[in-house]
């Protein structure tokens, strides 16, 4: 468990609006566990990440175990096993963005979020930088998702006026 | 209208005639457009109808495999009493291509109003389009084209007023290549890790949720309403007379070293080096183009000589010594390193390995790290012969093709520019020896 987690703060996701959300959800499929992917992320959009009692939660909606969910969102990339920035950076470095200068791109946020080292979360807790695999927006090279935004055609001498542009 | 620029003279428009235009996003934009003619006419033929008619257009899978719809939806047999599913994949994650992106950011609705069709001719009542978890701008209009189709009765229990239950669901991935492979989308959708099924059963027989199940990709199914609504001889006739097996219209993705980067709808057979020089372009200023990787990064890399003289469908890209895939084309020029571009494949693909199969696991994870030792300078002459050795225990030998897509780079790359691959191995740095005491 990350030192930044306090087990006892965490309160239950599904309540209220987020549990009709899940239960309309759970309509449109024969098996509660195809509720899985879309449980997992309501956790992560109402706490961030998906910190093991969200699992364990979501296990219980579902009639699965927390083993099982642990299972499952540990295959997928984009679960925060551990708490990120509040900017959530990832910048597409596979070949096609490679080719049009694309780990510039990734020097750039490094230096300028002060995160200086990929994966790890700047000091103010605003930023953490990724290298992710194809964004699937080649041909706006470099692509860069931030949080749930994507900003196409980004080049190094764009990164300062992108992070200023972040509230 | 093209996307992101004007579209050229030479292109021909039916998927993307609206990209770009923010009014074919709504309903009502969409309706004015034409939208949701053919889902009425559909619903008012038999699905066997339906199918006849696609199988006649020659439409094949857009996705990369290629596959006849029209026979791939003809495998599954309507009034058999089991329940059927019809999933749109969505997710894609091929690199180099782009297209399935601006379909759905531009006309939501063309997927939408495919999906139903679809759905109804292999008689199922649920359709899933599964979008990957980065598409957040995609999956913001699909969630709201579906919500808008429902409120106007177009889908739903008695979908356009004619007493049938079309269903069509948006579900988000969460960031895994994989899933783009139809049985472990299907193992996702169920809410497992994304682990590619042994087939048989296919999907057709034991789908998603053990059901009779049809995959298609974005492409394929937003085509459909445009051949119902044209004919399918219309649709057969795009194409070189020569060549029926390829037949309309394919969205090709463009990106890398090129003038115009995009998105570029080409009629089947078009020639290769036109479109390469001339509609996107060519080369930036100074540089020349070098490797053409034409279908998706899980296609051989073509040298710019094979490439200009290919044509642009499945049997000329065959032809030209590589395949058609995705139609995501990827150009690299002279000015790139292009072993370390091979060697960041290699690495994509060993990121991606769900890691079920041990040939997948170790040969994706070997042929990076042997790739990155020569690109750092430290390769040697065997490491050439050990890539294609590991190469070959990875093909034609797991439960899907990821593993395959790994090696084709590797291959077709040493096999067409060994030269490069060489040239970094003779500067290879001397370390030297300890003194031993």
């Amino acid at each position: 468990m990350s030192a930044t987690h306090d087990q006892a703060e965490y309160t239950s996701v599904f309540t209220g609006a987020a549990r009709t959300e899940l239960d309309t959800i759970m309509s449109r499929y024969p098996t509660k566990m195809a509720a899985l992917l879309p449980a997992l992320w309501i956790v992560q959009r109402e706490r961030g990440w998906v910190p093991p009692e969200g699992m364990a939660e979501v296990a219980e909606a579902l009639d699965l175990t927390p083993a099982y969910v642990k299972g499952v969102v540990t295959f997928y990339t984009m679960y925060h096993q551990h708490p990120v920035g509040k900017h959530f950076i990832q910048v597409c470095t596979t070949s096609p963005c490679n080719v049009c200068g694309a780990e510039g791109v990734v020097d750039a946020f490094l230096k300028h979020t002060g995160c200086e080292e990929l994966g790890v979360t700047s000091a103010d807790g605003r930023y953490t930088v990724i290298e992710v695999e194809c964004l699937g927006a080649c041909g706006f090279a470099t692509p860069v998702m931030i949080n749930e935004e994507f900003v196409e055609s980004v080049t190094p001498d764009r990164v300062p006026e992108i992070l200023s542009s972040l509230k | 209208m093209g996307y992101p620029h004007k579209p050229h003279e030479r292109e021909t428009l039916v998927l993307s005639t609206h990209f770009g235009d923010h009014e074919a996003i709504p309903l009502d934009g969409w309706k004015k457009r034409g939208g949701y003619q053919a889902l009425q006419k559909a619903l008012g033929m038999t699905p066997a109808e339906i199918v006849d008619v696609v199988k006649a257009s020659g439409l094949r899978g857009r996705g990369g495999a290629g596959f006849p719809t029209g026979i791939k939806w003809s495998f599954m047999k309507p009034g058999d009493g089991k329940v059927h599913y019809l999933c749109c994949n969505a997710d894609e994650s091929e690199p180099g291509t782009f297209k399935d992106r601006e379909i759905m950011r531009w006309t939501p609705h063309a997927l939408v109003e495919g999906c139903a069709i679809g759905a109804y001719a292999i008689g199922a009542e649920v359709a899933y389009i599964y979008i990957r978890g980065e598409f957040t701008e995609p999956l913001r209009h699909m969630e709201a084209a579906v919500k808008e189709a429902y409120a106007a009765g177009i889908l739903g229990t008695n979908a356009m007023g004619t007493g049938k239950t079309v269903h069509v669901h948006v579900h988000k991935g969460a960031g895994a290549y994989i899933c783009g492979e139809e049985t472990a989308l299907m193992n996702s959708l169920e809410g497992r890790r994304g682990n590619p099924r042994i087939k048989p059963p296919f999907p057709a027989v034991a789908g998603l949720f053990g059901q009779p199940t049809t995959i298609n990709n974005v492409e394929t199914l937003a085509a459909v309403p445009h051949i119902l609504n044209r004919g399918a001889d219309w649709y057969k006739g795009l194409g070189r007379a020569d060549n029926p097996k390829s037949t309309g219209t394919k969205l090709w993705s463009v990106c890398g070293n090129i003038q115009k980067p995009g998105n570029y709808e080409m009629l089947m057979g078009f020639p290769f080096g036109e479109f390469l020089h001339e509609v996107c372009g060519g080369a930036l200023p100074g540089r020349k183009l070098r490797a053409i990787i034409p279908g998706g990064s899980s296609v051989p890399i073509q040298t710019l000589e094979e490439a200009e003289s290919s044509l642009m469908d499945y049997e000329g890209m065959v032809a030209g010594g590589t395949m058609l895939g995705s139609a995501g084309c990827i150009v690299i020029d002279d000015a790139q390193n292009l072993v370390k571009q091979i060697a960041r494949l290699a690495r994509f693909y060993a990121h991606e390995s769900c890691a079920q199969c041990t040939q997948c696991r170790e040969g994706t994870a070997w042929t990076t790290k042997i790739l990155e030792r020569i690109v750092a300078g430290d390769g040697t002459t065997e490491d050439l012969d050990t890539l294609l050795e590991i190469a070959d225990n990875m093909t034609g030998k797991t439960i899907c093709v990821l593993s395959d897509s790994c090696a084709t780079p590797v291959v077709s790359g040493i096999r067409k520019f060994r030269g490069d691959f060489e040239a970094l191995i003779k500067k290879r740095k001397v370390h030297p020896v300890p003194a031993v005491a």
